[in-house]
């Protein structure tokens, strides 16, 4: 079986799939990827399901080993990665041969960045997911970061997989083709993030609601997978109110008593019981994702229907990525 | 029952979940009619259900707008897959009228080894109400519990019903961690930590017993509607407990 050795762990890295859905009510988070988007597309590349689990690396990468001649793709934020020594490209299938180190240095676009392997990571499933649930030791690699010397295992290769590896051994160096992220994401900095008012946003005073469309919000270096604590005007309620705890998830925008605004990401707890003052938008979480700390962004209302039409469009979008690496792959 | 649904409100949280609200205030009535509704929604669900989340007054409700979409046969004119989801969530709840079963949840018994290093704040707690610890105890174990929601960590109950006589505020400084199993007393609040954390609830013992169980299903010992009884145990009855094969009771 093909197996990836891990020789530098990088800041943080982790294996994640789509998420672990189904065990909310009992305070299990659902994890999974802060970029979604660049998982799929990374998936679909080496001819895996969307929903397989990749590593994911946070800002600085790790260096990984190949033990056997693999197909895989990179995908998400460029965090310079190097083959051999050699750059290599992104969002296409990669042949990588026995024995050959991947390494990965510093973010210079985007945060987060994927790596998949054909045939996924053969990590056991808990509760339905291979994600890594870091807090409660459970998931991914023995419930934790990846370290320096682990070892994991991929699956068994897809037929297209298989058509992609005939396809990259005829190729002289890399495949000419590559899927276009833009649609779905957006690398730059001082983004636009799409929001819907939160449950308490009427609670807050005139000031805070017109700074909080109007002002810029800095990402700070506090943050991380389970939120992005942002700094700028700051927001406060007309008059203090009890709050009873309930539902939040990736992407509610939570307002704690020192008025600064955290953004909650893939690490989510389950319920929170600050006021709420936006969420934002499924179809946005991926870029917010990749914003990189210290830089700003700056929110934006859209109506429901807005907000379901941009993710039913982001949906087909990615259905027609998927057709057209099928379509490359088996001619 | 109509006076319950009469306050049924629904709205979106974001494109991919709604939340249905079915009560104001806080009071048995609405804590009983979110455990119907949630039990109703899981045993029929629509397709595209993702999974729902009870809290004290509602219910979010989870799904996947495309294949809620997809589930469509017609598209004539733009539907939205919330308000298709909120068409099936109003239905469900008519149906959740007076005769419908009451939901009971299980009654856990909760042993908890009080005071000495597993509690080390009962005697603050007992002094600062000019109590003894055995009373202390007493308050604590002598009434049943009942678990609203399960939240902010695996497997962490939010329940209610303490003793007023025995409600402490939180420590002024907090503790850079707390054991798991931990349990502890926060303004009216009592709980028990599932995994180490830091916090600044008064600790007044410790139960042997996981309330995290990622290997079996469901993964948590108490489930929102269930009661929880404390049980004061000695140190030996604790290791017992912990070390002794005993665990599942």
């Amino acid at each position: 079986m093909n197996s990836v050795r891990v020789l530098q762990a990088g800041l943080y890295t982790t294996v994640q799939d789509l998420g672990r859905f189904g065990y909310q009510k009992y305070g299990v988070i659902v994890s999974g990827p802060m970029d979604a988007y660049s998982l799929r597309i990374a998936n679909l590349l080496v001819g895996n399901e969307e929903k397989e689990a990749v590593i994911e690396m946070a800002l600085a990468g790790a260096t990984l080993q190949f033990n056997e001649s693999h197909v895989i793709a990179i995908t998400g934020g460029d965090l310079t990665p190097k083959l051999d020594g050699k750059p290599v490209p992104m969002w296409r299938p990669i042949l990588v041969k026995k024995g050959s180190v991947l390494q990965f240095r510093f973010a210079i676009k985007g945060c987060y960045a994927y790596v998949s392997f054909a045939g996924g990571i053969h990590v056991p499933k808990i509760m339905d997911s291979k994600s890594t649930y870091v807090r409660a030791g459970i998931g991914g690699y023995g419930g934790r970061t990846l370290q320096k010397g682990d070892t994991f295992a991929c699956g068994d290769r897809s037929p297209i997989a298989e058509a992609l590896v005939h396809q990259l051994e005829r190729a002289p160096d890399h495949l000419s083709w590559s899927v276009n992220p833009s649609p779905l994401i957006t690398f730059h900095n001082h983004s636009f993030i799409r929001i819907m008012k939160g449950n308490e946003f009427e609670q807050f005073d005139k000031g805070s609601k017109y700074a909080f469309f109007h002002e810029n919000y800095t990402i700070t270096t506090q943050s991380d997978r389970m939120g992005y604590r942002l700094t700028g005007h700051l927001l406060s309620l007309t008059e203090k109110f009890d709050m009873l705890s309930e539902a939040v998830t990736f992407g509610t925008i939570q307002v704690p008593p020192n008025g600064q605004p955290i953004i909650l990401m893939a690490d989510s707890q389950t319920t929170g019981g600050y006021p709420k003052i936006a969420q934002v938008i499924s179809a946005d979480l991926a870029t917010l994702a990749q914003t990189r700390p210290n830089t700003s962004v700056r929110f934006q209302e859209v109506r429901l229907v807005e907000a379901e039409a941009i993710l039913l469009e982001h949906k087909r979008i990615l259905q027609q990525i998927a057709a057209r690496i099928k379509w490359k792959a088996l001619g | 029952m109509s006076c319950v649904l009469n306050k049924v409100k629904i709205w979106p949280f974001n494109e991919s979940a709604l939340i249905v609200q079915l009560g104001d205030d806080l009071n048995p009535i609405v804590h009983q009619k979110i455990l119907q509704f949630v039990t109703l929604l899981e045993d029929t669900p629509f397709v595209g259900f993702i999974e729902c989340v009870p809290a004290y007054l509602n219910v979010t409700v989870y799904y996947d707008p495309y294949t809620v979409y997809e589930s469509q046969p017609f598209h004539i004119t733009p539907v939205s897959p919330f308000e298709i989801v909120k068409t099936y969530i109003n239905g469900l709840l008519h149906k959740l009228n007076d005769d419908r079963k009451i939901f009971i949840g299980q009654k856990v018994v909760i042993p908890v080894l009080y005071g000495s290093d597993y509690g080390p704040d009962l005697e603050y707690v007992a002094n600062y109400h000019n109590l003894s610890i055995e009373d202390v105890i007493r308050i604590h174990t002598e009434k049943e519990y009942l678990v609203y929601m399960l939240g902010f960590a695996p497997g962490f109950p939010f329940i209610g019903g303490m003793s007023k006589q025995i409600a402490t505020p939180r420590k002024n400084t907090p503790r850079l961690t707390i054991a798991p199993g931990s349990v502890g007393i926060a303004g009216a609040q009592t709980g028990v930590y599932p995994l180490a954390t830091p916090g600044g609830w008064q600790i007044i013992g410790r139960t042997p017993i996981d309330l995290f169980l990622p290997d079996q299903v469901p993964p948590s010992l108490l489930k929102a509607g269930d009661t929880i009884q404390f049980v004061s145990i000695s140190l030996e009855e604790y290791r017992q407990y912990r070390w002794g094969g005993k665990e599942n009771e």
